[in-house]
C-alpha cells in the first residue's frame, strides 16, 4: 500500500462486561481506499464501527483519524473532522421532509446559500427530487437508507464510514447503491461494513475479515473468497 | 412549503394579538383588563415551555422554577434599586443563568429524559420549601425581606428613567400584551433559524444530529437557557399582575399546570400552548366561583382525556383535520376534472387507435 495513512486503530478493544467484542485490533486505512469489513454475525464489525465513530468509548487502545485521537470522543467531534457516517439502522429525522434532512447535513458545514445549492445537487444526484417534500418517516426502508446516504454525501466528507448500507434494499436499489459508493469513493476514502457477499463483490478490492473480535485476514476480495478459513467461519465448517 | 404556511399563520396570530392589544381596553371592563396581565404572564410561561418541550423535546417539569426565579429576582432587585427597568433585565438574566447552570449538569452529564423531568421538578420543589422557610427578619436580601410563605410585595413597573412615574394596573396590560407578542415573534423567528431547525432535528433523532457534527449538548443547553429567560420575563409580569411573589409559584400544582397547558394546546406549535394556558385559566377561575365540582378533578379529567383522545393537542389536531379535509376536496376536484377531460377525448383516442 502506498499513500498516507488516514485512519488507524492501535490495540483497540471493546469489552461488554465479560464479553470481548473487539479484541486488540490493529487496523490501518490508507488514503483513497475503499475497504470492506466483513465477517459473520457477532464478529465485532459493528462494535468496531461504533468505536471508530465515537458511539462507543473503547475499553482499551486508540483510534487515530489523521492526527486526531478519536478514541472515547463524542460522535460530533469525529463528524467534525469531515467524516460522514451512516449507521446500521437508518438514523434519519423521521418527522422532517427529505429536503430538510439533507439540508441539515449540508448547512452544518456551509453558509445558507451554498447549503441550498448543495441540497438541490444532492437530491438530484440521489434521485430524491420527487419525494423531497415527503416526510422521511413514511418512506420505504430502502428510501430511508438513501436519504441517510444523501445526508452523508451532502456534508462533502473526505472519509466515509458506512454500516450495512444495503440492508433492506431491493436488488435494483443495491445496484444503484454500489454505483453511488464507487462514485463517492472518487473523492473520499471509505469503510463499508457489510455481510452481503454479492454486494461486496461489486464494490470491493481490499477486504478485512473480522472473526471473534479480531482481524482474521486482510487481502483482495478474490484472495479472501478463496481462503479456507474465511469459508469455515462463514459456513461454519469444522477444520479437517 | 410547510414552513412558509407556518410563517403566514404565525404572522396572522401576531396580528390578531396586536388588534387585541388596542381593542381589549375598549371592550372589556377594567377588572378584566387588570386580570389579563396575570393571564398573559402565564401565557408567556406556556410559550417558553412550548419552545423548550414542543420544539426542543426537552421535557422540563419545572418551567415554573425559572418563572418564580424571575418574579423573585425582579421583586428583590426592584426593592433594592428603587426603580424597575434594570430589575427586568436582572430577572431575565437570573432565570436564564440558572437554567444554563442547571442545564449544564443535565445535558453535559447526559441525563436521560425521564431523569431530566424528575430533576427539574425536584429543584422547583426545593425552591418552594426553601422560600417557605424564610419567614423571619434574618432572611433578607439587601432591603428585601423574603417573608416566608407570605412572600414579598412587588413594586409596580415604572416608566424607564422615571422611578416616580409608576404604571397603573390597567396600563400593565399593554406591557404584558406587547411582551407576549414580541416573545411569540421571537420564538417563531428562532424556530426558523438554523439553530431552531437543528433543535427540531435533535428532537427527532439525537444520534443523527450528532453524526452530522452538531454538538447536541450545547444546543440543548442554549435552548434551555433561552426558555428559562422567557419564563423569567413572564415572572416579572406575573409579579406585576398579582402585586406580590410567594413561594406558591414553585408549588407542584403550578408546575403540573404548565405541562397540562402544553399538552392541551399541542406540542410542536407555539400558539397552541399559549391558547391552552389562557383557556384553562378562565376555565379554572370560572369553576372556582362555584363549589359543586372540584377544580383539580376537572383538570385531571382534561389531562386524561387529552392524553388518551387528543394526544397531539387541540391545535395540531385541528390542523390535521383541516389538512385531511383539504386533501380530500382536492382529490374530489381532480377526479371531477379527470372525468370531464376523459369524456370528450374518448372518441378521439379510439380514432387514433384505429389509425
Amino acid at each position: 500500500m502506498t499513500g498516507e495513512i488516514v485512519l488507524e486503530t492501535r490495540n483497540l478493544s471493546q469489552h461488554f462486561g465479560g464479553v470481548v467484542a473487539v479484541d486488540r485490533v490493529n487496523f490501518t486505512l490508507w488514503d483513497a481506499e475503499l475497504r470492506c469489513l466483513i465477517g459473520p454475525n457477532g464478529a465485532g464489525k459493528s462494535t468496531f464501527f461504533k468505536c471508530l465513530t465515537g458511539q462507543l468509548s473503547p475499553t482499551e487502545g486508540d483510534v487515530v483519524i489523521r492526527d486526531f485521537h478519536a478514541g472515547g470522543r463524542e460522535p460530533h467531534e469525529v463528524a467534525r473532522l469531515g467524516v460522514g457516517i451512516k449507521t446500521q439502522v437508518p438514523n434519519v429525522f423521521d418527522g422532517l421532509s427529505v429536503e430538510e434532512n439533507v439540508w441539515l447535513a449540508a448547512r452544518r458545514w456551509q453558509g445558507a446559500k451554498r447549503a441550498k445549492v448543495l441540497t438541490d445537487e444532492t437530491l438530484e444526484r440521489l434521485v430524491l427530487g420527487d419525494i423531497r417534500n415527503d416526510l422521511v418517516g413514511v418512506l420505504a426502508h430502502g428510501q430511508r437508507q438513501w436519504v441517510e446516504l444523501g445526508m452523508v454525501v451532502a456534508a462533502e466528507p473526505w472519509l466515509v464510514l458506512l454500516d450495512e448500507p444495503t440492508a433492506g434494499m431491493t436488488q435494483e436499489e443495491v445496484l444503484r447503491t454500489a454505483d453511488l459508493i464507487k462514485e463517492i469513493n472518487q473523492t473520499a476514502t471509505m469503510i463499508v461494513v457489510e455481510h452481503d457477499m454479492q454486494f461486496i463483490r461489486m464494490i470491493a478490492n481490499q477486504v478485512t475479515v473480522f472473526h471473534e473480535g479480531r482481524i482474521l485476514i486482510e487481502d483482495t476480495m478474490d484472495a479472501v473468497a478463496r481462503d479456507q478459513r474465511v469459508r469455515d467461519v462463514y459456513l461454519g465448517h469444522r477444520q479437517q | 412549503m410547510i414552513r412558509s404556511r407556518e410563517t403566514r399563520w404565525s404572522l396572522f396570530a401576531a396580528a390578531v394579538g396586536v388588534v387585541f392589544l388596542f381593542a381589549a381596553p375598549q371592550v372589556f371592563e377594567l377588572f378584566t383588563i387588570i386580570n389579563l396581565t396575570t393571564v398573559l404572564a402565564l401565557a408567556i410561561l406556556a410559550l417558553s415551555l412550548a419552545l423548550v418541550w414542543g420544539y426542543g423535546g426537552i421535557l422540563c417539569f419545572g418551567q415554573t422554577m425559572f418563572f418564580g426565579l424571575g418574579a423573585y429576582a425582579y421583586t428583590i432587585a426592584a426593592i433594592n434599586i428603587g426603580e424597575t427597568t434594570a430589575p427586568i433585565f436582572i430577572a431575565i438574566f437570573v432565570a436564564a443563568a440558572f437554567a444554563a447552570i442547571l442545564g449544564y449538569f443535565i445535558f453535559y452529564g447526559r441525563v436521560s429524559d425521564v431523569y431530566l423531568a424528575v430533576i427539574t421538578l425536584t429543584v422547583t420543589l426545593i425552591f418552594y420549601s426553601l422560600l417557605r422557610s424564610t419567614s423571619g427578619p434574618e432572611y433578607k436580601i439587601g432591603n428585601a425581606l423574603l417573608g416566608g410563605f407570605n412572600g414579598v410585595t412587588s413594586p409596580p413597573l415604572n416608566i424607564p428613567g422615571d422611578p416616580s412615574n409608576v404604571l397603573y394596573p390597567e396600563d400593565m396590560f399593554y406591557v404584558a400584551m406587547a411582551a407576549l407578542i414580541l416573545a411569540y415573534l421571537f420564538c417563531v423567528w428562532l424556530t426558523q433559524t438554523h439553530f431552531g431547525r437543528v433543535m427540531v432535528a435533535i428532537r427527532e433523532n439525537e444520534l443523527r444530529a450528532e453524526l452530522l457534527g452538531y454538538d447536541i449538548r450545547l444546543y440543548k443547553l442554549a435552548l434551555f437557557a433561552i426558555g428559562g429567560g422567557i419564563a423569567g420575563m413572564a415572572g416579572v409580569l406575573f409579579a406585576n399582575g398579582i402585586g406580590r411573589v410567594t413561594p406558591d409559584i414553585f408549588n407542584l400544582y403550578n408546575t403540573a399546570l404548565t405541562i397540562i397547558w402544553v399538552i392541551v394546546g399541542g406540542r410542536g406549535t407555539l400558539i397552541g400552548p399559549v391558547l391552552g394556558a389562557i383557556a384553562l385559566f378562565y376555565l379554572t377561575s370560572g369553576l372556582g366561583t362555584q363549589a359543586s365540582i372540584n377544580n383539580n378533578l376537572v383538570l385531571g379529567i382534561i389531562l386524561i382525556v387529552f392524553v388518551l383522545l387528543v394526544p397531539r393537542g387541540i391545535l395540531p389536531g385541528v390542523i390535521g383535520i383541516w389538512d385531511r379535509a383539504q386533501s380530500r376536496s382536492k382529490l374530489l376536484r381532480s377526479e371531477k376534472r379527470m372525468r370531464r377531460r376523459r369524456a370528450p377525448r374518448r372518441p378521439e383516442q379510439e380514432a387514433a387507435n384505429d389509425g
